[in-house]
Order: structure tokens, then C-alpha cells, then sequence
């Protein structure tokens, strides 16, 4: 009876604390996102208006929330793409060729996932600088002084110039996930494969991705959640939306309603949207990728 | 040595092996030259930035450093930076070591709901909620002012702290208990019979067994939480108040259009990117160490 108490003692005194310090930061605040999307608040004083669905019908008619769809989406579509390709490419190349200086360009490659997002944003602000930056002036040399590129004040332009530091930023994340998984591949097949004389793309597409694509489906899942948080913070140290809303994404609009705006509500109601979003279109892409399957 | 063994196609092979070099060099080219060029221009003078970009600096300016520091401030950002990270991974440390131990390795009433309420908790993400919680502060602070005629929460690095702390603690006790999870009951046993009670036998013998899982989730963590500036921006609100580094540099990044202290933020840049290079740098060298003594013993 008494190991029994001491036991129990124990067990809450270990388990309590972090479950208080989950409850209050995260249930607490995720079940208000939850309830705030049901009222109309202007957040500092203190009278919340119960208005039901009205935040969610007003969403459905904001051109603005829209366009930070198409954004997102566009992201999330561009990104995850370029980002897979590089990454695959250089994890097979990384694994299956031998190489001098493999080790140097694997932790080269991943230096970008160690820098805040701050310090990217402001190398690449440096790099799209319309007169002194590092793209226009190499550029210079091939297009001579015609007037100069504007990276991050075109608004039809700007969102790729975001979903290049992205990328940028994403590669070698990725990379190494994807070299963990291909390395684990037995050499025996490839040797084989080699035998008979398939070529090297051929081993990529017979070999590599069929074996890692249980890997590959996780990691869509990671783009999809990862591309709307990631999108934010570039967004919202790179161009904070601008210009003229060219570079609105989801949070970041979110963000702007509800913590600039003060229209706490609206932005909750945002949030719903997005996250259910997120889930919904995670699910899906696990579904339609879904294959047996297959073990070496 | 069958893998080095020269295979007939591998003389044509020279050319591929050529552009994959070449491709393997651009992507490296296109990381270095960009982090390198920040460290470049964190010595020019500002009259330097005007022109063309890759002129290398005409001295070592380091003046841009002592002005960061002091002039913008980048000194204090730095301490409050290295307080608000210190004081998370240690209130990190202390709350999720011993609940990743206890629900990974104890069943007792409730335990699988909350282990599946951490597990739920891997779901939520930072930026969402990050608007509700400096709405409970702002309301925790107006009901602290009315009693005591001061506010806590807001504007408190401390409190940027626990809430970074308490964010990343499903991901930390999903790892965490992941490996603790793996390590056999015998060791309990043999405590027990010793005569330790659960607390000794907790951090005397399975604590240190989980020492790399307990570096991992330091590595991690420090990186999260160095870089961190969506909830440090929100909470600290007051503009001669703590910042944290990137969210003062962030600052210095909106201003810099208007006054074109273009030096200062470069060195400030180089500040909050040095910690972390320098971290990545040992950490490389103590993973490859590790490969190697693990090779010794296998």
C-alpha cells in the first residue's frame, strides 16, 4: 500500500507539470481559436458578440482571402515540386555515385535549414535588391544597363522570388531525409541492375523511388504543413504581404486581421479555414498516393 | 573489393561524373556565396553598398560591429536572445524528461489519454494559436494591473520562455519517449531490488542512458529557439523594451530603407548567424567521431 502511494506520487508529480503547461499553451488557445471564430471581437475590450456563422459567410464573399488562397496554393504547388525534384536528384546523387568531398556537400547543402528565417530573408533581400543586388548585377553582365529586374516590387514576379528562398531554404532538409531512407537500399540490386546494363536513370526510377516511396508520401504530407507555416514567416519577414497584397498567404493574412486589424474573430475564423484546409488536403494526397508497399 | 571493381561502362561514365560535379558545385556555390557574402558585407563601410555588390571590402571595417552592438541596440538583443533560449531548454528539460519517462514507461490511470493528447499536441502549430495566447496575456495583465497596478505577462522575456517551452513540448516528449521506451525493464528491476527509490532510479540510471536523445532534443530545440521570432515578436511588444535578436534585427531591416545603415545589419546578421554555424560546425565533427568509434566496436 504504501510502495503504492509513492508510486502514484511519483507518476503526478513527474506527468503534472507538463500536462498543466500543455493545457494552458495549446488546448486552451487551440479551443479559442475554435470558439473566437464564433464572435465578432475587437479583441481589447472586453464585449464579445455571439454572431454565429457570420465570420465564415464574410470569408466566403473577401476577395482578399482569395487571393491569399491562390498565393497559397501556388506555394504550396511550386515549392513542394522544385523542392522534390532538387532533392531527390541530389540525395540519389549523394548515395549512389562515388564522389570526393561527398561529406562536404552534404553538410554544405544543409546549411540553409540552420539559419533563421530573419537571416534568409535578408540575404535575399540583398540578392533582389533592384539596383545594387547580387542577381541584377551578375545579370547586368549578360543584359547590359537595360532597366533593372524588380524582384520583390513586381507584383507579378515577387511570389516567385518568395518560392525561390524557399526552396533555397528546403533542399537540404529534405535531402538528407531522403538519403537516409535511399541509403538503407541494398547495393545488391543496384549491382545487379548494373549488370544488365540499365542506365543510371533507369535505376532511379525502377530501384530508388518505388523503395523509398512510403518516405516520399511522409515527406508530401511535411510540404504541405510545412509550406503554409514556412510561407508565413518568409512573408512575413520578406515582404509582409506587399507589395499591394501580392505576397498575401494564408497566416499571414490571418495574422494581419487578427493581431493589426484587431477583427480577432474574422482572424480566428480564418485560422478554422486554414487548418482544416492543411488536413484535409493531407489526407487526400495520402490517399492518392498510396501504393503497396514494397520491401527489398 | 567487389563495389570498387571497374565495371566495362565506366570509362563513358567520365562525362556524367563531369556535370555532376559541376551541378553539385552550382547548388553549393549558390549557399556559400550568399552566407559568405553577409559576412563580407558586415565589414564594408556604408558608402560601399553603393555599386557594384562583389567588390570586396576596401578594409576591415569593424566599426559595424561596435555600432550594432551598442548603437542598435544588437547587445542587448543578444543577452535576452541567450536568456530566452537558456531559460527554455532548461524549463524544456526539467518538465519533459520526466513525463516523457514516466508515460513511456508506466501504466496508470489516464495514461493513455494523455499520451495521446501529447500525440495530438504534435498537431497544433505555433502560428495558429500564437494570436490567443497574447490575447490571455493581455487579459492576464489588465486583471494583474487592476489588482497590483502592474502587468507580468506581456513584455516579459521570461514568459517567452515558458510558452516556447511549453510549444515544443510534444514534439521533445514524442522523442524522448520514443527512445526511453526502447531501453529494457531490467534496469528498474535491478534498482528496485538495490533498494532506489522511483526518483533516484529515474535520474541516476535511466537519465543518463538517454543522454543522446536528451542532446538531440538540445541540438533541436537551441536551433528552434535561437531563430524563433513569431512568438517574441508578438510578445514582446515595446519598442524600448527586450527583443530578442531576430526580432530586432528584423526591426533594423524595416528601418534600414530610411537611414541606410546598411553596415550595422550586416554585422547584426552575422551575430545571429554565428552561434548557429559555429554549433553545426562541432556538431558535424562529433557526429562523424561518433560513426567512427561506433565502426570500432561493430
Amino acid at each position: 500500500m504504501q510502495k503504492n502511494k509513492a508510486r502514484s506520487r511519483f507518476i503526478v508529480a513527474c506527468v503534472a507539470p507538463a500536462t498543466i503547461l500543455a493545457f494552458i499553451f495549446l488546448v486552451i488557445p487551440t479551443f479559442n481559436v475554435f470558439r473566437m471564430s464564433l464572435f465578432r471581437w475587437g479583441g481589447y475590450s472586453p464585449n464579445q458578440q455571439f454572431v454565429g456563422l457570420d465570420n465564415f459567410i464574410t470569408l466566403m464573399k473577401d476577395e482578399n482571402f482569395f487571393r491569399s488562397c491562390r498565393n497559397s496554393i501556388l506555394l504550396i504547388v511550386l515549392v513542394t515540386a522544385v523542392t522534390l525534384f532538387f532533392s531527390l536528384l541530389f540525395a540519389s546523387i549523394l548515395t549512389r555515385e562515388k564522389l570526393k568531398g561527398q561529406n562536404f556537400f552534404r553538410v554544405i547543402f544543409y546549411i540553409p535549414n540552420i539559419l533563421s528565417v530573419v537571416v534568409i530573408s535578408a540575404i535575399f533581400s540583398a540578392i533582389y535588391d533592384a539596383n545594387n543586388g547580387l542577381l541584377n548585377s551578375i545579370l547586368g553582365l549578360f543584359r547590359g544597363d537595360k532597366d533593372p529586374i524588380y524582384w520583390m516590387g513586381d507584383q507579378k514576379l515577387v511570389i516567385y522570388s518568395l518560392a525561390i528562398a524557399m526552396v533555397w531554404q528546403a533542399i537540404g532538409y529534405y535531402m538528407v531525409m531522403y538519403m537516409a531512407s535511399m541509403s538503407s537500399i541494398p547495393e545488391s540490386l543496384y549491382e545487379s541492375a548494373n549488370l544488365e546494363g540499365a542506365s543510371r536513370i533507369t535505376q532511379f526510377f525502377s530501384i530508388t523511388l518505388p523503395l523509398i516511396w512510403t518516405n516520399i508520401r511522409t515527406t508530401l504530407t511535411f510540404f504541405i504543413i510545412s509550406n503554409i507555416n514556412m510561407s508565413f514567416l518568409f512573408v512575413k519577414a520578406m515582404t509582409n504581404g506587399g507589395p499591394d497584397g501580392a505576397t498575401e498567404v494564408f497566416l499571414s493574412y490571418m495574422y494581419k486581421q487578427a493581431y493589426t486589424n484587431s477583427t480577432y474573430g474574422y482572424g480566428m475564423a480564418i485560422g478554422v479555414v486554414v487548418f482544416t484546409f492543411s488536413f484535409a488536403l493531407a489526407a487526400i494526397v495520402n490517399k492518392v498516393t498510396k501504393r503497396d508497399p514494397l520491401e527489398f | 573489393m567487389n563495389t570498387k571493381q571497374k565495371t566495362a561502362g565506366e570509362k563513358s561514365d567520365t562525362l556524367i561524373k563531369a556535370i555532376i560535379y559541376i551541378v553539385l558545385c552550382m547548388l553549393a556555390v549558390a549557399i556559400i556565396i550568399p552566407v559568405a557574402w553577409v559576412f563580407m558585407a558586415s565589414v564594408k563601410q556604408n558608402s560601399e553598398f553603393y555599386g557594384n555588390p562583389f567588390t570586396l571590402p576596401q578594409g576591415i571595417h569593424l566599426q559595424n560591429f561596435v555600432d550594432a552592438w551598442t548603437k542598435a541596440r544588437m547587445g542587448d538583443y543578444f543577452m535576452t536572445s541567450v536568456m530566452v533560449t537558456a531559460v527554455a531548454l532548461a524549463i524544456l528539460l526539467l518538465v519533459a524528461l520526466p513525463a516523457a519517462y514516466v508515460l513511456s514507461r508506466y501504466k496508470f490511470f489516464g495514461s493513455k489519454l494523455i499520451n495521446g493528447g501529447f500525440m495530438a499536441g504534435l498537431f497544433i502549430n505555433v502560428n495558429y494559436i500564437v494570436v490567443p495566447i497574447f490575447l490571455m496575456f493581455v487579459s492576464g495583465d489588465r486583471i494583474l494591473n487592476n489588482l497590483f497596478g502592474h502587468s507580468f505577462f506581456l513584455n516579459n522575456p521570461f514568459v517567452v520562455s515558458v510558452v516556447l517551452a511549453s510549444t515544443t513540448l510534444p514534439f521533445t516528449i514524442y522523442l524522448l519517449s520514443g527512445y526511453l521506451a526502447t531501453l529494457p525493464k531490467d534496469y528498474e528491476e535491478a534498482a528496485y531490488v538495490d533498494g532506489a527509490g522511483y526518483f533516484t532510479t529515474m535520474v541516476r540510471i535511466i537519465l543518463p542512458m538517454a543522454k543522446p536523445s536528451i542532446i538531440t532534443v538540445i541540438l533541436f530545440e537551441f536551433l528552434a529557439y535561437w531563430n524563433e521570432y513569431i512568438i517574441s515578436m508578438t510578445m514582446l511588444t515595446d519598442p524600448n523594451g527586450a527583443r530578442t535578436l531576430p526580432v530586432g534585427l528584423l526591426n533594423l531591416m524595416k528601418a534600414q530603407n530610411a537611414k541606410a545603415e546598411y553596415g550595422q545589419m550586416y554585422a547584426g546578421l552575422v551575430l545571429v548567424m554565428v552561434p548557429t554555424l559555429i554549433l553545426y560546425m562541432c556538431v558535424q565533427k562529433k557526429l562523424t567521431q561518433g560513426m567512427t568509434l561506433g565502426g570500432l566496436k561493430g
